[in-house]
């Protein structure tokens, strides 16, 4: 409360200073419409106004941003498209070769943008080499998040490998807990799919198989393996997991219900909300075998082409705003992910937090960085869908064989490449 | 309307079946009040309690803040005023597009019934085929049309949409209505010399009211419940409540408050059940006036 | 509106005019109708023969998309479960309905009140209650869980997280959604069936059973036929149901065509293949709607 009213002062007080010499307006396109998500924006809200911009909010919930890249599609081809617009990955891209970002390379001249994040990241930020899009923050995806009075009751220790990860979890089963807790949902398989993935074939292989889609590598003996290790975690999860929110499946690790879930550090919010506190109520460790690795899930803003000069030079500041420390630490405060921005102060955000920035700093020189695929930054949409289809499926089904999944993959991508 | 009393019971052994018949319909009524008794239960339950008990137990105790959250203070953006400003947004849209598509609907069923031509009937076959086309295959190209328009991201644009999409349906019922009108009394209204709209305001628009009332509560249901076309087509601030009740409870990475939802779930649903509640009565005379041609 | 402007027009003309009244009356419907339903068709029809990925372009890519169509697997289940889901709601809509509705006409008590009970779940979306429903038909949430907890542990009902059961699901909720309306137009047709046949066969000792069956059922035909009509079109339109229920899942063992076609135009930014799916389904829909209409444009050129 007393925040806000501080920057309704200063919003006063801008707006009587400089409202006058610029008023320009952003619309924003995003889907950050609940709790910790919307209290997060509304800080870009404030701080752009109090540089005299105003903000027109355009939030569209739903599905991971679906509805929002629906909406987007149709204001784009209605001929105005929003100033900026929550896209992620590689659809910035496609974006960007249809001609309706606008070039961000004087305001990231100015920052020194290059210097301020990985290249791994900026590269994603970027079409034909210019910027078009500004990150907002980093979210670590290859989590296990552990409810550790399961483990000492089981006896069990927390897994770094995915031998060790069914060992422990043949104890929990034992002790009468559900070992793992999942939600069925498609990007959730597609998210335990990529861990598994990586841990078992490492970074190299997951960059080969989802980044390059490197037909040899689909279809290599070890996709034969990361499906089978994939299908043998289902029997450690209860059976009412399809169509599961992740967070309900957070509240049974929370309730003591489940040992286990493999999610972003989103989750983190959920455990927060509960009261429970990291390295005490639950623990973060990083999936089996990906110690050494990091998926990356990264939001951020593209800038859209937008012809009045006013509004243009809103939208500038919104780009520069976004990167700006002040930004970067309360919004990750809030939303649980890290700053995208390299080199911050730490000292606010919990130990789990630490561990993600020391791990995204670490594997942006190790080569362990890698875009996540179940969450839409390694490769475009068709080609994601594609692989969820058949992920989601071979887990869902018992006719299914690893191989023939295996092939399937292949087979997908290459008709939707 | 037949008199049922001739069906019903004659013996005492008839006792029995009525107490069966009865039995049965309190089922039925169990199994379709459900989902809004779990609804209702939920929202007025408290966030712990929903989350250490099962989601379809009985309250610990009744707590009606969910109730004050969603309606005011709710987020749905960057805004945290809850759902009351877009549930006016909705009124905004929902009523010039239910008296426009209502009186659009009555004026043709009435050229369609009562001044055929060459072509109408076949006009009418090509309109019912509206009803049935996936509202997912417009959106693109309506998209367009509104940009051209001008009308992109307004809520005249949105009415516009409902108009032409709500047509098909309100001229359905207007026609089959009509069809049971004796022809006779409106040739003979046109040998006294009456015109066009003379006839339509003076003999058809008398007797219409069941199927006006049909036809209202159709399209304020299909309009006010509207997600599709309000999502895509209505900016920001001017979005319907669906959109903003979507918002609030799709998240995600953001945490759940359920009662919250719920709350907000059937506070979007009021009008529709109030509608439903209220003239559901009038609805069934409709019916039976004529839209069913029986 | 048009109307306005020509009726102050010279008078002479004024009998032409009057002519061209319906005509006129029925013009901006006509209009809306070419192009904002006929226009919109064939646009999509000339997508599904082209490239078109992201957004819609215009390079010409033959009958690709087709192909592509009818190799995907999902599109294969979507298909299939729309006949397994339209099937069984439209069945069990229109013998639900009739029976609600035969119950409800036996002079029943509190009628008004049971009758909205039924009717109530068409004034709601599923984006209202969609999440209600999903707890319900979870098992560790719902129904076999609140069985359970009454005692009977063997009690199981799963079929939300069943690949090959959860298309019923759909059925259910579904069935609960439409009946209602359903009920409606049955008790509306039974209510106006005149009393006096029913008088005669009953003197001529029928039995209740029959005098239903032989009598008022075939009586009430023209009722099936546009309840069957509007079930279709709800059916084929089914969208918010799966995306609030299932979301397709588990795997896209619940797709219906509507879905894949939003997934695949939308979600996936493939436009060309959502724009040839959307034409097959169009192409089912004329399957159903031509029979239909040559019986109902009949029906009113003899009446």
């Amino acid at each position: 409360m007393k925040k806000f009213k501080k920057s309704l002062l200063a919003i006063a007080a801008s707006s009587v200073m400089s409202l006058s010499a610029y008023a320009g307006e952003v619309e924003v396109l995003h889907w950050w419409t609940s709790g910790g998500e919307a209290k997060s924006v509304a800080v870009l809200k404030q701080l752009l106004e109090k540089q005299g911009h105003t903000w027109k909010d355009f939030a569209v919930a739903g599905g991971g941003g679906e509805s929002a890249m629906t909406v987007l599609k149709s204001r784009a081809v209605s001929g105005n498209p929003p100033s900026a617009a929550q896209i992620k990955g590689l659809d910035i891209q496609e974006w960007g070769e249809l001609g309706f970002l606008t070039d961000l390379d004087k305001v990231a001249e100015e920052n020194k943008w290059s210097s301020l994040m990985p290249e791994i990241v900026s590269k994603v930020m970027k079409y034909d080499d210019q910027y078009v899009a500004v990150p907002v923050n980093v979210h670590r995806v290859n989590w296990l998040w552990v409810n550790p009075e399961i483990f000492k009751k089981a006896g069990a220790k927390v897994p770094t490998t995915w031998a060790e990860f069914k060992e422990a979890a043949e104890k929990i089963k034992k002790a009468g807990f559900v070992p793992l807790a999942h939600g069925g949902q498609a990007w959730q398989d597609a998210t335990v799919f990529e861990s598994v993935a990586l841990g078992l074939g490492g970074p190299e292989f997951f960059r080969k198989a989802f980044v390059e889609h490197d037909m040899k590598t689909l279809q290599s003996d070890k996709m034969v393996e990361v499906f089978e290790m994939f299908k043998s975690l289902k029997p450690y999860m209860d059976k009412d997991a399809p169509g599961r929110d992740w967070n309900i499946a957070t509240s049974m690790v929370i309730k003591g219900e489940a040992a286990m879930q493999l999610m972003g550090d989103w989750a983190k919010g959920e455990f927060a909300a509960a009261g429970k506190k990291p390295g005490e109520d639950y623990l973060c460790v990083p999936a089996p075998g990906t110690q050494n690795s990091f998926t990356f899930n990264i939001d951020s803003f593209a800038m859209f082409n937008v012809k009045d000069p006013e509004n243009k030079k809103a939208q500038a500041a919104l780009a520069k705003t976004i990167l700006e420390p002040e930004f970067q630490e309360v919004f990750n405060l809030n939303k649980g992910s890290i700053p995208v921005r390299l080199g911050m102060n730490m000292d606010k955000f919990d130990s789990c937090a630490k561990d993600s920035m020391n791990s995204f700093v670490s594997t942006s020189k190790s080569g362990g960085l890698v875009p996540s695929m179940a969450h839409g930054m390694s490769t475009t949409s068709y080609i994601q869908g594609a692989i969820f289809d058949v992920v989601s499926n071979f887990f869902n089904s018992d006719k299914m064989s690893a191989k023939e999944a295996t092939q399937k993959l292949a087979k997908a991508v290459k008709a939707s490449m | 309307m037949h008199d049922n009393t001739v069906l019903g019971p004659q013996t005492s052994s008839a006792k029995l079946g009525r107490v069966f018949i009865y039995a049965i319909l309190a089922f039925l009524v169990l199994f379709y009040l459900m989902p809004l008794v779990v609804m209702l239960l939920t929202s007025v339950k408290s966030m712990a309690d929903i989350r250490t008990g099962t989601l379809i137990s009985w309250p610990k105790e009744f707590v009606f803040d969910a109730w004050g959250k969603a309606w005011s203070s709710a987020c749905t953006g960057v805004a945290c005023e809850g759902v009351s400003g877009y549930f006016f947004n909705s009124i905004k849209i929902v009523l010039p597009a239910v008296l426009i598509s209502t009186f659009l609907g009555a004026l043709n069923g009435y050229v369609l019934t009562k001044w055929k031509f060459k072509g109408s009937d076949l006009f009418f076959g090509l309109l019912l085929f509206g009803c049935f086309i996936p509202f997912q295959v417009v959106l693109l190209p309506m998209a367009q049309t509104l940009g051209w328009l001008g009308l992109a991201n307004t809520t005249a644009g949105l009415v516009l949409v409902h108009v032409v999409y709500g047509m098909a349906f309100t001229t359905l019922f207007f026609r089959n209505f009509y069809v049971s009108v004796p022809s006779e009394l409106v040739s003979a209204a046109k040998i006294d010399g009456a015109g066009f709209f003379t006839i339509f305001w003076r003999i058809l628009l008398p007797v219409s009211t069941p199927i006006i009332v049909v036809c209202v509560i159709w399209q304020f249901t299909q309009i006010w419940n509207d997600f599709l076309f309000g999502v895509v087509y209505a900016a920001g601030d001017t979005q319907p409540i669906t959109v903003a009740l979507n918002n609030l409870v799709n998240t995600s990475t953001g945490v759940k408050e359920y009662n919250v939802e719920m709350s907000a779930a059937i506070i979007a649903a009021l009008p529709t059940l109030l509608v439903y509640v209220l003239a559901g009565k009038y609805f069934v005379r409709g019916l039976t006036a004529g839209s069913v041609k029986g | 509106m048009q109307v306005v402007t020509a009726k102050v027009k010279k008078k002479p003309l004024l009998d032409l005019v009057a002519d061209q009244i319906p005509k006129l009356v029925l013009s901006p419907t006509i209009l809306m109708t070419v192009v904002f339903i006929y226009g919109y068709v064939i646009w999509t029809g000339v997508l599904s023969f082209t490239k078109s990925s992201f957004l819609p372009n215009y390079k010409f890519a033959g009958t690709l998309q087709y192909e592509k169509l009818f190799e995907n697997d999902r599109w294969g289940v979507a298909v299939d479960n729309l006949f397994v889901f339209g099937g069984l709601f439209i069945l069990i809509c229109l013998a639900l309905g009739i029976f609600i509705a035969i119950l409800l006409d036996q002079r029943i008590r509190a009628e008004g009140a049971i009758r909205t009970v039924f009717l109530y779940p068409m004034a709601l979306s599923f984006i209202v209650t969609g999440t209600a429903w999903k707890w319900i038909l979870n098992p560790s949430l719902g129904l076999e869980r609140l069985v359970k907890d009454m005692g009977f542990e063997n009690f199981t009902f799963d079929w939300l997280v069943n690949t090959d059961m959860a298309i019923y699901t759909l059925v259910i909720a579904a069935v609960w959604q439409s009946s209602g309306f359903v009920m409606a137009l049955f008790l509306a047709g039974l209510r106006s069936i005149d009393s006096s046949i029913i008088k005669a066969a009953q003197i001529d000792g029928a039995s209740l059973p029959k005098i239903y069956l032989r009598i008022i059922l075939p009586s009430l035909r023209p009722v099936f036929f546009s309840a069957f009509i509007i079930l279709c079109h709800i059916a084929i339109k089914s969208f918010d149901l799966v995306k609030a229920l299932t979301n397709g899942g588990p795997g896209y063992s619940t797709d219906l065509p509507a879905t894949f076609m939003y997934a695949f135009s939308f979600t996936r930014g493939q436009i060309g293949l959502g724009s040839a799916s959307a034409m097959m389904m169009l192409a089912g829909v004329l399957a159903i709607l031509i029979p239909y209409l040559y019986s109902e444009l009949r029906g009113t050129r003899n009446a």
